[in-house]
């Protein structure tokens, strides 16, 4: 286990994060072939910051948020929370770390059991950090649905009885009622509605910094990535294309990938006549990829050298690294 | 080219009544692309389906209002009439394409039964047709397209399909809703290009409901802002997002995160959408509105003309912009 290192380590780090999905054929299930989701991944986060990882659907974004809780075990690379590699950590060892990293899911309705009351949901929570009193669980429970801008008295609830925005309340109480450090952020804006989202999202922000929590923020959404996060990851079939500080990555992107993803939102601004510029093709199914760039099959740039060779995260300035040949040069 | 007037659809069922549209009009003329925008529940799809007789009754019923098509009532027609214009003269693309989809059907059959329900013409030329079609909406290799079922096909792709369904007898309105919502951004942005090229060479009408005012952005020439079953305010697009007059618009577009609002607070319209079922009385709006005064919440509100087609249903914002001045 590595040492503790001073106060500034990152609350979270990920190194050279691997995980590959084996596809199965046929009546013997023989392996044919492997879904490289995450294919050598770092990041790190620091206390009380948000790192925005955006991409769009099957990049492995998700499968980052599942491996660092250890829902699903990687098949290389580190993870360490607070300077501790966590990453073989067994089941029973992770136990008093699953309090510190919690997770807000897409969609609250699913990850709320619908037999229980969002009281009894969350007074879960708190039995596992050992709240033992009724009473002080009662107050808790209050306290936690207060914080979030639900009425106390509604934790008589069922999670049928609330609306979206209301259900994605009770998930983030949940989430807050074991005191964690770090909230992985599964897309839990995506599935509101406009004027609801922007109440959360503010939520969100509150409570970070009132409770000096660190985010990991996934989502396919750039407006609310650009707003949320201090630094951006921008992946693509498994890789990180392009990782900076939230204000250069928008300023100053450099990856095709990027600069197509971002000219692609459309803007809350009319644009008479303008075209959104095209990204030609699909995501391609990120099974038995090509050798070379992942981004190579849809990247108007793409040259002899991306077919062929790896390329590797380039630091283009300090914090700012791109995945890219044309950015690298000669 | 099409005109919806005054249209009422209530949902009875366990001893509630929803009011889902209460008293919607709007057009859609021809050439012309008009967004129906508004948060879930707000009445947008049921007025799509009501125009095309889609709608399921009972539960709803349709308590008042027109929907005028080529010189006639739509709502008047029986089922067989319906049946002629639907898919023919008036197409539909939905949003989750997977699901309107047939999966154990060809996309090739499905384009065909489009075409023979409402044309007499013979195999080949039908063929030709669907080759057509697929080239259209950006289709590679169309012929062995046709011979594909929807599950081999991308989201993207099968929404392409769906739209191809749609203009397979040239009709003169689409009503596409929330065609996009599904899909990544960047086919989103290839998607939107289409139906901007398609409606520029084929001159149809493009009834666009969606909630996500980026797009509305992009492709609108005219708006209807929905709320609560209601319009709240309607514009071509420059007026509804430079200068809106609701209180609601004005809302929903600063409650837009953007990285440039980095820092800031989101503005947000505190509360939440009403329950049909259970809607406040005078403006429906008024519970959630910063602006709100006592009279809101007793009298429906009236349209304020600001010119120029641009219309808001909220007498106390027309009141105070006297005299005028731009919203920020």
């Amino acid at each position: 286990m590595a040492r503790r290192k001073p106060s500034h380590t990152p609350v979270l780090t990920v190194e050279g994060l691997k995980k590959y999905f084996p596809v199965q054929r046929g009546f013997l299930q023989r392996v044919i072939g492997w879904i490289k989701a995450v294919d050598g991944v770092d990041f790190a986060i620091d206390r009380g910051k948000t790192l925005g990882l955006v991409g769009e659907s099957g990049c492995g974004k998700s499968t980052i948020g599942r491996l660092i809780l250890k829902l699903l075990e990687p098949d290389e690379g580190r993870i360490m929370y607070q300077g501790h590699d966590i990453s073989g950590f067994s089941e029973e060892a992770m136990r008093p770390l699953r309090k510190e990293l919690q997770i807000i899911f897409q969609d609250p309705y699913g990850s709320l059991n619908p037999r229980m009351t969002v009281g009894q949901s969350i007074e879960e929570g708190l039995r596992t950090v050992g709240v033992k009193g009724y009473g002080e669980r009662k107050t808790r429970v209050a306290h936690l649905l207060e914080m979030v801008g639900i009425r106390p008295d509604a934790a008589d609830f069922y999670p049928h009885q609330f609306s979206g925005g209301q259900r994605q309340r009770v998930g983030i109480a949940r989430a807050l009622s074991v005191n964690p450090s770090v909230i992985i952020c599964d897309e839990p804006v995506s599935a509101l509605d406009v004027s609801i989202q922007s109440q959360i999202i503010n939520l969100l922000k509150e409570l970070q910094s009132t409770l000096g929590l660190s985010y990991l923020f996934i989502s396919h959404d750039l407006n609310v990535v650009g707003y949320l996060s201090d630094t951006v990851a921008v992946m693509y079939l498994g890789h990180i294309m392009e990782y900076a500080p939230a204000e250069v990555l928008y300023d100053n992107p450099l990856h095709p990938y990027t600069l197509a993803l971002l000219s692609a939102i459309p803007a809350s601004e009319p644009d008479e006549g303008h075209q959104l510029p095209l990204l030609v093709g699909d995501v391609p199914s990120p099974f038995n990829p090509p050798p070379g760039c992942k981004f190579q099959g849809r990247c108007p740039l793409v040259e002899n050298r991306c077919r062929k060779k790896e390329v590797n995260l380039y630091t283009a300035s300090e914090g700012h690294v791109v995945r890219c040949w044309k950015v690298i040069g000669d | 080219m099409l005109s919806v007037q005054d249209l009422t659809v209530h949902f009875i069922g366990n001893g509630r009544v929803a009011r889902a549209l209460e008293g919607v009009s709007y057009e859609v003329r021809t050439g012309e692309t008009v967004c129906l925008v508004g948060e879930s529940g707000c009445g947008k799809t049921v007025s799509a389906l009501t125009i095309l007789g889609i709608i399921p009754q009972p539960p709803a019923q349709i308590m008042g209002g027109t929907v005028l098509f080529d010189g006639q009532n739509l709502l008047d027609l029986g089922e067989r009439e319906m049946e002629k214009i639907r898919g023919n003269r008036i197409a539909m693309v939905f949003q989750e394409p997977m699901t309107s989809l047939n999966p154990v059907f060809t996309v090739g059959d499905q384009i065909r039964e489009t075409i023979m329900i409402h044309e007499r013409v013979n195999e080949k030329a039908v063929r030709k047709r669907c080759i057509q079609l697929l080239k259209d909406v950006g289709i590679p290799s169309p012929e062995e397209r046709l011979k594909d079922y929807p599950h081999q096909l991308s989201g993207g792709q099968r929404q392409r399909v769906m739209i191809a369904m749609a203009l397979a007898c040239n009709p003169d309105v689409v009503i596409a809703d929330e065609p996009t919502t599904a899909l990544d951004v960047t086919i989103q942005a290839q998607i939107l290009n289409l139906f901007r090229e398609l409606q520029r060479t084929r001159q149809m009408s493009l009834l666009y409901i969606t909630h996500d005012l980026g797009v509305v952005a992009h492709i609108a020439d005219r708006i209807y802002v929905m709320y609560a079953g209601i319009i709240v305010e309607q514009g071509d697009t420059a007026h509804i997002f430079h200068d809106p007059r609701h209180p609601y618009t004005q809302g929903l577009l600063v409650s837009l995160p953007s990285r440039t609002k980095r820092g800031s607070t989101l503005h947000t319209i505190p509360g939440t959408v009403p329950d049909p079922a259970y809607k406040p009385g005078g403006c429906p709006f008024h519970p959630r509105c910063q602006f709100a005064i006592e009279s809101c919440g007793m009298e429906f509100p009236g349209m304020c003309d600001y010119g120029e087609g641009h219309v808001s249903r909220c007498p106390v914002l027309y009141e105070r912009a006297r005299p005028p001045h731009g919203a920020a």
